[in-house]
């Protein structure tokens, strides 16, 4: 039986292979795609580390930063550690051979490694690899994975968790390409399987991917999720694309303007004032912009080489003569399972998780940018390592075939059911619905509506299935699946909405446009076992 | 608009019907996926060019699907030398074993004094997002399912140029089989990358590193000199000769 099972292969899940090995466990990375295909790639702007490469800096002011924008939600306890342990962080990967963007000052190492502004630091923070950051640093860690012969298991789909008296004892896959079940034993298993801002389906930055596939396994093996509410929508998604334009524009002093050219917001302010600054814009009718002309093209390719490109691509503008036209979507989410100091979930021993996946309270109520890569190589490591201890005093007993008999039967019988609507469309629905109601500015009387809506599509569910009956390289069976996994967090997002009467970081409510402190605490929730 | 699409079922083009007006690749098969064939299947991820998914071929050009926008009467294919799984998803775990065979990551990591020029050296090579692209283009994968590769080769280079690397020469004596003197230099690889990089060049780099640590071509060592002689007679040194 392999010690650590670590299921998702995005920078997280590669990083927590890396420690788990070098602890001295036996691995194995599972993921539905190939691992340097994952969200991690999208990640531009950069990872949090007080280096004070360019101008002075505190790990105190990291700290304070992280823990305003959190609007009180986070544990500070977490952020303590994520901070402190990010100038190290970065040593780390320097020394697996990232290759950042540097600055000519004849230092040494992680001294050498240039860094900028993002919204809401108080200093020059994030370090970064042009606006390629996140794919640079998920290719170095795969290369390193190859050369520590960490094993792989591609094309593999997560159904669930196998759990014994609250203790996991591994999980069940679909093999992607022969369609069979699969079961895997493990001592200790990782979560690392992303974010579900793709329930926001066109309307997020995300991968079609980000569905949310292990938090909502976490909860149906009767595990905690907490701070569901909390989705941050950037503020520069391309306008009709809803493609990503890294937040870094606006930290190299992009503007952003409406249509009579006039700027309404301080672009450096953090990301969940800004979405709701261009949000009220919009509303009013107005169309919003992003203004980087004034970088000029030398600055521009030099900095942002793929948002020019993007902009071109997908929106017919050069950025460099044109305005960039933008809307906020929906881009990161906040919560998650819920997890306790060691990153172990509540409500399911030996069974970690870690990046977005998880709610280890770094974020609270708002992210700042350049903290979730820190977050998923920083405790992506920690993972790996609890998961190793873990696995050293758990029982080598494996479980038996129920859960994976149970799953075989349940895709057995999407094949032969005939069905009669087609999901695709609810798909496109739910997304709509979410980012109409359930999104940047949220209502009671809305979101009351939502989950009348949602409750509607799940009983509507029943009814749909997948047309395509191949038994191999299914991708309709696996859509389906991702969207059964969207439809069940949809109301754990909305009736945490519901509850939290009041305003707080990216949560905005009308008629409740303030903190109140009554909710300065999470929303946790968890199913009850039916036995 | 009307577009054909290379079918693993029955190996023949299908035609599909699309709206007109502009519109990406992936968006297209996507919209066929959801309203016309749910059995047509291709992979995808990001949306923005980066995360080196979806690669087909275009008309027999290699092309990522959510950055090329569709024109009449395009033919869709998968990419070659991979095997087919169905449709447009091919399997790339072969080609991915190829960046195992060319050992590409830090052999020897060191601490360096990194400047701008240095990040400028492999800035390029290191935008690969391995959607296997160049892989697919190049024509010696039709004599020789071995070879390093393209987009492997870079890596490679990449790694054996980076200052942190106290170790270049294992990674140098790496590509040597079935690798850098394999490669025709055609070009094609640089022509079908969509992130801009040259693996053509970065394979001739490659080339003048591997003379320095004493390598050479060996077709060009067979070729030229044959294999050496120490026979007596003809114009070699005879060590009966007396003097």
């Amino acid at each position: 039986m392999i010690d650590v099972l670590i299921i998702g292969a995005g920078g997280a899940g590669l990083t927590a292979a890396l420690s788990a090995k070098e602890a001295g466990a036996s691995v194995l990375v599972v993921g539905k795609t190939y691992p340097t295909n994952s969200q991690t790639s999208m990640a531009q702007g950069g990872i949090n580390a007080t280096l004070g490469n360019v101008g002075e800096d505190h790990v105190s002011s990291h700290i304070a930063d992280t823990v305003k924008s959190a609007h009180g939600l986070c544990d500070e306890d977490m952020v303590r550690k994520m901070c402190a342990d990010a100038p190290e962080t970065i040593e780390w990967l320097e020394g697996l051979g990232v290759p950042f963007s540097r600055l000519d000052n004849g230092k040494s190492g992680k001294e050498t490694v240039a860094q900028r502004q993002m919204g809401g630091a108080s200093a020059k923070r994030a370090c970064y690899a042009q606006d390629y950051t996140g794919l640079k640093i998920l290719h170095t860690l795969y290369d390193t994975c190859l050369k520590e012969n960490i094993d792989f298991l591609d094309e593999h789909y997560l159904l669930n968790l196998i759990i014994k008296d609250g203790v996991s004892k591994g999980a069940t896959f679909l093999d992607i390409r022969t369609g069979e079940v699969k079961q895997i034993d493990a001592k200790s298993v990782v979560m690392a399987t992303g974010g579900y801002a793709s329930l926001y389906h066109g309307f997020t930055t995300n991968a079609y991917g980000s569905t949310g596939d292990g938090v909502a396994a976490v909860l149906r093996a009767g595990g905690a999720v907490s701070d569901m509410e909390f989705i941050q929508f950037h503020p520069t998604a391309l306008k009709h694309s809803a493609i990503l334009i890294s937040e870094a524009a606006r930290g190299e002093g992009g503007y952003l303007v409406n249509e009579s050219g006039k700027r309404f917001v301080d672009e450096l302010k953090p990301r969940d004032e800004v979405a709701r600054a261009i949000f009220a814009q919009i509303k009013e009718g107005q169309r919003v912009f992003l203004d980087v002309r004034h970088l000029g093209e030398e600055k521009l390719m030099e900095l942002l080489p793929q948002e020019v490109e993007l902009c071109r691509l997908h929106e017919h503008a050069d950025p460099i003569t044109e305005l960039i036209p933008i809307k906020p979507v929906a881009h990161y989410t906040m919560g998650g399972i819920d997890v306790d100091y060691a990153l172990e979930i509540n409500g399911i021993k030996g069974c970690f998780a870690v990046g977005e996946c998880s709610n280890a309270k770094v974020h609270g109520a708002n992210r700042l940018g350049g903290n979730s890569l820190l977050e998923i190589i920083a405790f992506g490591r920690f993972a790996g390592e609890n998961a190793y201890k873990h696995s050293i005093y758990a029982s080598s007993k494996p479980a038996d075939t129920t859960q994976q008999d149970k799953d075989s039967a349940e895709i057995k019988t999407l094949f032969s059911q005939e069905n009669t609507i087609n999901f695709y469309p609810y798909r496109e629905m739910l997304g709509n619905l979410f980012y109409e109601k359930v999104g940047i500015v949220r209502e009671n009387d809305q979101l009351h509506s939502a989950l009348k809506e949602v409750i509607e599509m799940q009983i509507a569910q029943k009814t749909m299935g997948i047309s395509d009956k191949n038994q191999t390289n299914n991708q309709n069976l696996i859509d389906f699946l991702e969207f059964k996994n969207a439809l069940l967090l949809a109301p754990t997002i909305i009736s945490a909405a519901t509850a939290r009467d009041e305003s707080r970081g990216a949560h905005y409510k009308v008629d409740f446009e303030n903190e109140n402190d009554a909710f300065k605490q999470h929303i946790v929730l968890q199913w009850k076992r039916e036995d | 608009m009307q577009i054909k699409i290379l079918r693993s079922k029955t190996n023949t083009h299908q035609l599909y019907t699309l709206p007109a007006g502009e519109i990406p690749l992936l968006n297209a098969l996507t919209y066929i996926k959801e309203t016309q064939d749910a059995t047509l299947t291709f992979s995808a991820g990001c949306r923005a060019s980066v995360c080196g998914t979806c690669a087909v071929r275009v008309n027999g050009r290699e092309e990522l699907s959510c950055s090329y926008k569709v024109k009449p009467g395009d033919i869709i294919e998968p990419l070659q030398y991979h095997p087919v799984l169905r449709d447009l998803k091919v399997d790339k775990s072969k080609a991915k074993e190829t960046l195992l065979n060319a050992t590409s990551w830090l052999q020897e990591p060191k601490e360096a004094s990194l400047t701008h020029n240095d990040e400028r050296l492999t800035e390029k090579q290191t935008d690969c997002i391995l959607c296997d692209s160049c892989y697919s283009a190049c024509p010696v994968y039709a004599v020789n399912p071995d070879f390093l590769g393209p987009f492997a080769l870079t890596r490679a280079y990449r790694y054996s140029v980076d200052k942190r690397e106290n170790d270049a020469k294992t990674i140098i004596d790496n590509v040597q089989s079935n690798g850098v003197w394999d490669c025709t230099l055609c070009g094609e690889c640089t022509a079908v990358c969509p992130k801009g990089i040259d693996p053509k060049m970065d394979i001739t780099m490659l080339r003048g590193e591997s003379v320095k640590h004493g390598h050479s071509d060996p077709s060009f060592a067979t070729q030229s000199f044959g294999t050496p002689d120490f026979g007596g007679g003809g114009f070699g040194f005879d060590p009966n000769a007396g003097f």
